[in-house]
């Protein structure tokens, strides 16, 4: 698929194409460097695959670079992800050290392309150190954080800070998240990209089709849950709204996840989901590969209506994906679903099995109320958090950073 | 006859502060000491940042009073200021102040919020660029404002009230500049109430102000 952006002006309007044209002016030509940990699976890749393309059709010279390491690396950024979101996981010494020198042996790899670049951002705790492994960096290093770290476990974060510090700006998805930190950090929630594969139209018929190969059932209502197996996601309380609900609406439930290339707990998380949802022939657990985007689009769009009832959440890109498609979304009262899920206007917010329950319940049973919200939470997404939005406040970020940190900067 | 108007675009950005709130005292001493374009942000920012088209409220303050402290008496009389009746962020920070300290006089008790739903204090930082584009006549703008984007209409139309003499926006401002030949089409425009649209019904606005105007100047000649 073509990436051009005039294939954009359909969905946002031509005005919105003509505004990243004029911001990114004056950073045509500059070297822009993404580093993160995987190139599949997780929100940070499927938006850099995606953003980058755009990036270089505006004219700046973007490149995406992974960090790898070996398993007690993974472990360790996983620990990290969690421990950031609040677990007080402690991280065995050996993890550190595998942590530490996937880094030193990724900017050993990168030393130059790292060095040269005009912007380099960094994504997420995985490759935060490399910049203090750059000591002859000549451009802006910015750290993006998708995670929800309102409240870390703070020897974590007192381990990570010491890397962070020294950027010269970060990027959190939402207020709640930003940190004590000695340099600006800019509030830019993330996005989807209506037309990724994920996101796209689909015919009908192949709408229709995802009820034949996952043996659901036409003639009752679909709830669904997108997400990876992940006790943040609490896909249990799913599962027991859903059957809280089921004593009053004929329902089928589907969870459909995948393990993230970066996520080794995924395994064990899906069979205690298995294990709550016994033998119920109306609960579908989906394991799915990472790129089963068509598939999640089509389900999404099958769906009556769309839960997340996650007790944490970074922004929570399949709320959006699912408002995206007109879809009300149930979500946990949590992180970005908050800036998302305007309570009683584009779905609801909750913080129970019990609270999701009666939701499913009463917009099952106000059709009406249903479409309404799902129409209201189309636009919203369409307004501010679509593709086109995220790359104007990263240019905005970067016409920015070059030109200091007062309050009005005027160019030209 | 003035200089050419001169069309510009901008983008807004949101900066944490590290300013946080919990109780409502905090926002008061917290707003008694924030920087300017912190005030700004929370009474503006909702314009250009993602943001729900029908808020309850137009400003982040009532809107934090009554979903985070549950003080709906608050966030009503919160809710009801108008920024442009304020000559600057000084006042309007001010008029933000009496209405807290009131509110603190009235009660016990300082209302609270949940630690997950604490105020956060942002600033602005706004990036203004040339559009190459420059009216000579009046008239011309019936064919160029419906073709600004969004974030022109808030340079010119919103934020232009902060830099310009008499706060006016900068249609009206380099309208004056014509002598009393506009000064309908002024007051005209002077009759829209920015702040409880948002930025693309506003472009209606003008746009329809524009047209109505030299249409009928057309049909009177």
């Amino acid at each position: 698929m073509s990436t051009s952006l005039e294939l954009y002006e359909p969905v946002v309007g031509e005005r919105v194409i003509r505004q990243l044209r004029q911001l990114s002016e004056g950073l045509r030509g500059l070297k822009i460097l993404h580093v993160n940990s995987t190139r599949s699976g997780g929100g940070v890749a499927e938006i850099l695959d995606r953003f980058i393309p755009l990036q270089k059709e505006l004219g700046m010279d973007v490149r995406w670079e992974v960090v790898e390491g070996e398993e007690d690396f993974y472990k360790c950024t996983k620990a990290f992800h969690n421990s950031l979101q609040g677990s007080p996981v402690e991280i065995p010494e050996a993890h550190i050290r595998a942590y530490e020198e996937a880094n030193a042996r990724t900017a050993e790899r990168l030393g130059p392309v790292l060095e040269e670049a005009d912007f380099v951002f960094i994504h997420d705790p995985q490759p935060a150190p490399l910049l203090n492994l750059c000591s002859q960096r000549k451009g802006k290093w910015i750290w993006r954080c998708h995670i929800d770290v309102s409240r870390p476990y703070r020897p974590t974060w007192k381990y990570l800070r010491k890397f962070v510090e020294a950027y010269d700006a970060s990027i959190f998805s939402l207020p709640d998240f930003a940190q004590a930190l000695p340099h600006p950090q800019y509030i830019i929630p993330p996005s989807i990209d209506p037309l990724s594969t994920k996101n796209m139209e689909l015919d009908e018929d192949e709408v229709q089709a995802v009820y034949g190969r996952f043996g659901l059932d036409e003639k009752r209502p679909l709830i669904l849950q997108v997400s990876r197996f992940d006790r943040f996601k609490d896909p249990i309380g799913v599962i027991r709204a859903y059957r809280l609900a089921k004593n009053f609406v004929p329902l089928q439930l589907v969870l459909a996840g995948g393990g993230a290339a970066d996520d080794p707990e995924g395994t064990a998380v899906l069979q205690e989901v298995r294990t709550a949802a016994k033998d119920d022939p109306d609960i579908h657990i989906l394991d799915l590969p990472p790129d089963a985007h068509r598939i999640i689009n089509a389900l999404q769009r099958a769906a009556d209506l769309v839960l997340q009832k996650s007790i944490k959440e970074g922004f929570g890109l399949v709320v959006t994906e699912a408002m995206w498609k007109g879809k009300p979304v149930i979500g946990g009262d949590v992180g970005g679903i908050r800036l998302q899920v305007i309570n009683h206007h584009t779905g609801f917010l909750v913080g129970t099995p019990e609270g999701a329950a009666l939701r499913i319940r009463y917009l099952l049973h106000h059709r009406d109320r249903l479409e309404e919200m799902g129409r209201k939470a189309k636009d919203l997404v369409r307004e501010s958090f679509l593709l086109t939005r995220h790359l104007r406040e990263y240019l905005t970020l970067m016409v920015a950073l070059t030109h200091g940190s007062d309050e009005r900067i005027e160019l030209g | 006859m003035p200089e050419p108007f001169s069309v510009r675009g901008c983008a807004l950005l949101a900066i944490a502060t590290g300013k946080r709130a919990q109780t409502l005292r905090e926002l008061r001493d917290n707003i008694a000491t924030a920087h300017p374009a912190c005030i700004y942000y929370h009474f503006w920012g909702d314009m250009l940042r993602p943001s729900f088209d029908e808020p309850e409220f137009a400003n982040d303050f009532a809107s934090w009073a009554r979903h985070g402290l549950h003080d709906h008496r608050l966030a009503e009389r919160l809710g009801v200021i108008d920024p442009l009746d304020s000559a600057d962020m000084e006042s309007l920070r001010q008029e933000v102040i009496d209405v807290v300290e009131e509110r603190l006089d009235e009660g016990e008790l300082v209302p609270w919020s949940r630690a997950d739903q604490q105020f956060h204090f942002l600033r602005s930082q706004i990036v203004i660029f040339d559009l190459n584009t420059h009216v000579r006549e009046p008239g011309e703008f019936t064919d160029i404002i419906p073709e600004m984007s969004a974030g022109s209409i808030f340079y010119h139309f919103i934020d232009a009230r902060r830099r310009t003499k008499y706060n006016l926006d900068d249609f009206r401002a380099w309208l004056w500049g014509f002598g009393d030949q506009y000064k309908t089409l002024i007051d005209e425009i002077g009759a829209l109430d920015p702040y409880f649209s948002n930025l693309a019904e506003l472009r209606g606005s003008l746009t329809r102000v524009f047209r109505d105007h030299f249409s009928g100047v057309r049909s009177r000649t």
